[in-house]
């Protein structure tokens, strides 16, 4: 009977392939996004826990100098002579052929943990690390390091992309820098009875775990955008999954009555269809998982740049296959299905022996459902702003999000229906009123397909919205922040010296770029002492300002803070900052200060002379009109590296390249969630097609040709997908203030102002009344080619 | 003694051990330029309490038998290893001296134990035979004379700061200092100073608590591991209440045989190296701690001086949880002779 049963289940999916495709590529597709995502997002993080691992980053405390690069050997040794339990750390870094390779020299017998390759792999003895100066190098830069140095190179890929690890001694040798380090890694538990910190090296700062784990915060909320991306393409591709189920049983109620009628008991049946579904669902994720994989792949780089140029964090390019993430992916497959096809299942239980062996082309009364659905959707809705009024961070914002697209997808359905009965209203002729009250009676049938293009579509316009004025935004900060025409970067006093002179005789300004990082307002932060004039006074814009803000500021009587500061510690202007220990100064200004994750305090550069007498500014802006004038007369004259010299222009324009690589991978997420729904909407149309010949026969028969018939369809998918895109675009903007305006603010501790860009909607709109028309494009011919034999045996049937 | 600690951390420092290579003893130098220890020594004090960097190991081994102001008894263990990658010594961080310090108080409930790293060559670590230096971050043995020093040492639950003064001459285990340790022939350079008055205070969670007692310092380096059949080490230092001290160590082997051997010392300082048989130890009691069986009460005999004494520990758990973990504690002697001394055994796994 089993083995009846199951060849009977099987013989349906034989008879109607296109559903069983439909099934396997909807969930695919789900599963392909959703996993793509999560491989991008699980090779980040490895990435950035390689780094880690080896660092102490995040796990340890760290001293560091407060002011300068450096803290000398002695200094360490004094620490621990007096119990202090740290372990150094140089770094630094090293040209080697055309690659700068990250150098970090760290002393494994010292190091809390462990020292990376010595204690991780394993087999990495200390005397190898030790005796005879190797260096562990990840392989991308494993082979510039072996041509560039007299020295053993082993390559791991346990370490940080472009970093080596290697004994101290070797980094301070190959570095040129002996006796210097670059901080001092704090063991977790200290032995009692040590001198205060600020007793023995008071030149140092400590600096906590939750700190320098900043870097992860804003990565983390990358990674959160990026899952959450992520989660609605799956929810878009569960849709497709959830009406290719649905429709598979409704036809094969018929079946279900006679194997039961044959004796095959409930439970038997429904375990086996359970199983047959599973199978199905195993293939089709384990397709899904491998289109992800090749998603991941090609999308990779990109996402590797923009977390690097965004936040400094180094990722590797290459993608590795990691069990955890493969089987993620078959096993949201397998919950997907089971999700989508629970409701089928509860409807096949509940059925009687006898019944329902007639199929349900006209969906039930849709009034009844849509009250309840609208009912829900209003309930979701109100609680969007409710949850933001309640909870802060960032999983608040995306639980709101969540609410206000479920809602507004839920409530897409009522909403089609009323604009539609509206349209019903002003048709004149009975064809219209027809088409009107067709195109209505067909939307339960439509919907699920409808409302994930209302979601694609939302989609795309909020997180094209978000890019977008982020990029606007971040240009328009470069240009004030990129003033000055080079930046040079001096390593000694006679470099600055020659620099002084030359910029007194060929520049018109030259700004020293004096910043020290600080604890302020009880955080982290960096000060910032600027050599007011002009340039900065004509360029910078600010968010909030009071009175003259530079003259307040060159005067040295006020401060300007950046916003990640002003929004942390809630100092807007009129308020006070605490400098120093007894100097406090009123904040005149607040300025946009986006991608640093810090917060920043500026004053005049004799304010700032007076606070920290012993920094010595290293870099310069220079002001001129004549850069490449300029440049070449600092290599020639002043005898300065062109390596030391950064035109403004390159540097902006890799900032925007880094932007346009977050382009680049927001792009292909938006095309693939609208061709995701697009799909959706064809499978749809295509399985209506077959049921709707009943439906269609008497319009036939009472002169409508096919042809019009098929135009009439193409015209009504037309219908649908303008009216889903009406109101998808306030939902896709209400979508991106919230992105903005929310999840920004809790992820980055900034709010970015949003720019509208109509063109981009319009232009998203017609891509999805293309995908729509396209989508139905082939259930139209074939109506329009429906034999009329098929026609005519409606009415022969209806006998 | 302490061989197997050492070897086991030699091998942690994966410093290649080739068994074979490492040749007998008086052979001169062994195949990776150690020097190796030969018979008859000459010592020249003060210079021999400093480091011998061309052999591969040595150490600096205080132990001490405490009292607190109530009667109750302490164990005090401070413990300077180091250990050569390469013979000889360079500046910075060239130097292929590793160097690291067991410390630990014991007490009849609790033991605490803490562990240090250095390298050498920074000044992080190292010991300066005249006026006496032996440190490692903030810990330091150290004084006018050998015979004169202060103690001290921090973890992160306990310190101690302890006053040593010599009361006796330096002893000279094995054949003047040459200590054999196999039949094939491993052998070390060994001498102790068991004559330390100890007094100072003690930092325990519960508050800080005054002690006095006496401390025995073994000073040991050679170039060689166990020999290859060797697995393991049970080592005592006895103080008896007549004056007489007992140093005796048995090497466990894979056939079940041992090699053991001692010294007797009288209470003016005296000694008689006790060979191979001429003494039996004999495990009473095990005690399960750290997951493995060891034996924290023994039956000692040496029939030539009458000895026929039960050891037991003072805190059965005294568990060094070091990069390589071995049992350490104070130990309580009744039997034909009473007092008071410390165990090491080191291999049970």
């Amino acid at each position: 009977m089993t083995r009846a049963a199951l060849s009977a289940l099987w013989s349906f999916w034989r008879r109607n392939p296109l559903q069983l495709f439909t099934l396997v590529a909807g969930l695919a597709l789900a599963t392909a996004l959703w996993s793509g995502v999560q491989a991008l997002n699980a090779e980040a993080r490895s990435s950035y826990d390689a780094a880690a691992a080896v660092l102490g980053e995040g796990r340890y405390d760290q001293l560091v100098p407060r002011s300068g690069e450096t803290i000398p050997q002695e200094t360490w040794l004094t620490l621990r002579r007096a119990g202090w339990q740290a372990g150094p750390v140089l770094e630094g870094r090293l040209r080697a052929g055309e690659t700068s390779v990250r150098i970090v020299g760290l002393d494994p017998l010292t190091m809390p943990g462990g020292a990376g390759p010595v204690t991780q792999a394993g087999d990495a003895p200390l005397a190898t690390f030790l005796r005879e100066g190797t260096l562990f190098a990840h392989p991308e830069v494993a082979g510039a390091l072996t041509a560039a140095l007299p020295r053993p190179v082993v390559a791991d890929p346990g370490l940080a992309p472009g970093t080596a690890i290697t004994d101290i001694g070797v980094a301070q040798e190959i570095l040129n820098r002996p006796g210097a380090l670059s901080r001092l890694v704090l063991a977790e538990t200290q032995p009692l009875g040590r001198p205060p910190l600020a007793e023995i090296a008071p030149e140092l700062v400590r600096q906590t775990s939750r700190q320098s784990a900043d870097i992860g915060q804003l990565t983390d909320s990358f990674h959160l955008n990026l899952t959450a991306f992520g989660l609605l393409s799956f929810a878009v591709g569960l849709f497709i999954v959830h009406g290719a189920i649905g429709l598979a049983f409704e036809q094969r109620r018929p079946m279900v009555r006679t194997l039961r009628t044959l004796g095959l008991p409930l439970g038997r049946l429904i375990a086996l269809m359970a199983a047959e579904l599973a199978a199905i669902a195993l293939v089709a994720g384990g397709i899904g998982v491998a289109l992800g994989y090749a998603l991941a792949a090609s999308l990779l780089p990109n996402v590797a740049a923009t977390l690097e140029g965004l936040y400094g964090a180094q990722v590797s390019g290459a993608l590795s296959l990691r069990p955890a993430w493969w089987l993620s992916g078959l096993g949201i497959a397998l919950l997907g299905t089971a999700l989508a096809a629970s409701g089928a299942f509860w409807r096949i239980a509940r059925m009687p022996v006898l019944a329902g062996g007639g199929r349900r082309a006209v969906a039930l009364p849709a009034g009844r459902r849509h009250g309840r659905q609208a009912a829900l959707a209003v309930a979701l809705m109100a609680a969007t702003p409710l949850v933001l009024w309640v909870a802060d961070g960032l999983v608040a914002g995306f639980v709101a999000l969540g609410a206000l697209l479920l809602g507004a997808a839920l409530a897409l359905p009522p909403l089609l229906d009323r604009a539609l009965a509206l349209g019903a209203r002003w048709a004149r002729g009975v064809r219209a009123e027809w088409f009107w009250a067709d195109t209505r009676q067909q939307l339960p049938g439509l919907s699920l397909a409808l409302m994930a293009l209302l979601l694609a579509m939302a989609a795309n316009v909020g997180v094209s919205t978000m890019v977008s004025s982020f990029r606007l935004t971040f240009t328009g900060f470069l240009d004030q922040r990129l003033t000055a025409e080079l930046y040079v970067e001096t390593e000694s006093a006679a470099e600055r010296a020659a620099l002084r002179t030359l910029a007194a005789r060929e520049a018109r300004a030259l700004l020293p770029v004096l910043t020290v990082e600080t604890r302020l307002a009880g955080r982290r932060a960096q000060l910032r002492g600027l050599r007011v004039g002009p340039t900065y006074s004509e360029n910078w814009t600010f968010l909030a300002r009071e009175g003259a803000v530079w003259d307040r500021v060159a005067a040295g009587e006020a401060v300007i803070v950046n916003e990640q500061l002003a929004r942390r510690a809630d100092l807007w202007p009129g308020a006070t900052l605490e400098l120093a220990p007894g100097r406090s100064l009123p904040v005149a200004g607040v300025a946009g200060d986006y991608g640093n994750p810090l917060g920043q305090v500026i004053v005049g550069e004799a304010l700032f002379r007076d606070l920290f007498p012993e920094e010595t500014a290293t870099r310069f802006g220079l002001r001129t009109e004549t850069p490449q004038a300029l440049r070449t007369a600092l290599v020639e004259e002043a005898g300065l590296d062109p390596g030391q010299i950064t035109d403004q222009s390159a540097l902006k324009a890799f900032s925007l390249e880094v932007f346009d690589r977050t382009f680049t991978v927001t792009a292909a997420l938006n095309v693939l969630t609208l061709a995701v729904a697009g799909f959706a909407m064809l499978m749809s149309l295509l399985t209506l097609a077959g049921m709707r010949v009943p439906q269609l026969a008497p319009a036939w028969a009472l002169g409508v040709t096919r042809r019009t018939l098929g135009r009439l369809e193409l015209l009504r998918a037309g219908v649908l997908a303008g009216l889903t895109a009406a109101a998808a675009a306030p939902l896709g903007l209400a979508l991106a203030w919230m992105l903005l305006a929310v999840v920004n603010v809790e992820a980055f501790g900034w709010r970015l102002p949003m720019f509208l860009f109509p063109l981009d909607y319009a232009r998203l709109g017609l891509l999805a009344l293309a995908a729509a028309l396209a989508a139905a494009a082939w259930p139209a011919l074939r109506l329009a080619r429906t034999p009329p034999s098929a026609l005519l045996k409606v009415f022969a049937n209806e006998a | 003694m302490r061989h197997e600690t050492l070897l086991a951390l030699t091998a942690l420092l994966a410093a290649p051990l080739p068994a074979g290579a490492q040749g007998f003893a008086g052979m001169g130098t062994d195949a990776e330029g150690f020097a190796t220890p030969a018979p008859d020594p000459r010592f020249e004090f003060p210079a021999d309490h400093g480091a011998h960097p061309d052999y591969r190991i040595e150490w600096w081994y205080l132990t001490a038998n405490l009292e607190g102001p109530e009667g109750t008894a302490y164990g005090l263990q401070w413990t300077l290893f180091r250990s050569a990658l390469a013979p000889g010594e360079a500046e910075g961080w060239e130097s292929p001296q590793i160097w690291f310090a067991h410390a630990a108080v014991t007490t009849p409930e609790a033991h605490h134990a803490a562990e240090r790293f250095a390298r050498g060559g920074t000044g992080q670590a190292g010991v300066r035979p005249d006026p006496f230096a032996a440190w490692i971050d903030d810990w330091r043995m150290a004084g006018e004379s050998f015979d004169d020093l202060t103690l001290r040492a921090t973890g992160p639950e306990f310190a101690y700061e302890v006053e040593l003064t010599a009361e006796g001459p330096l002893v000279f285990h094995g054949d003047g200092g040459y200590s054999v340790k196999s039949e094939a022939g491993q052998a070390s350079y060994y001498y102790s100073q068991p004559f330390y008055r100890a007094a100072g205070t003690l930092t325990l969670p519960g508050g800080e608590v005054a002690v006095t007692g006496s401390a025995w310092l073994d000073r040991e380096w050679s170039s060689q591991p166990l020999a290859a059949d060797q697995t393991g080490w049970d080592w005592f230092s006895l103080t008896f209440e007549s004056g007489a001290k007992l140093m005796a160590f048995q090497l466990r082997q894979t056939d079940g045989g041992t090699f053991a051997s001692g010294t007797w010392i009288a209470p003016d300082g005296t000694t008689e190296a006790l060979g191979d048989g001429a003494l039996t130890a004999t495990p009473l009691e095990e005690t399960q701690v750290a997951g493995r069986m060891v034996p924290t009460r023994w039956r000692l005999e040496v029939p030539a001086r009458d000895v026929a004494v039960t050891v037991a520990a003072l805190n059965p758990r005294s568990w060094m949880d070091t990069s390589v973990p071995y049992w350490e504690g104070p130990v309580r002697v009744a039997g034909s002779h009473a007092g008071r001394g410390y165990l090491e055994m080191t291999g049970y796994e």
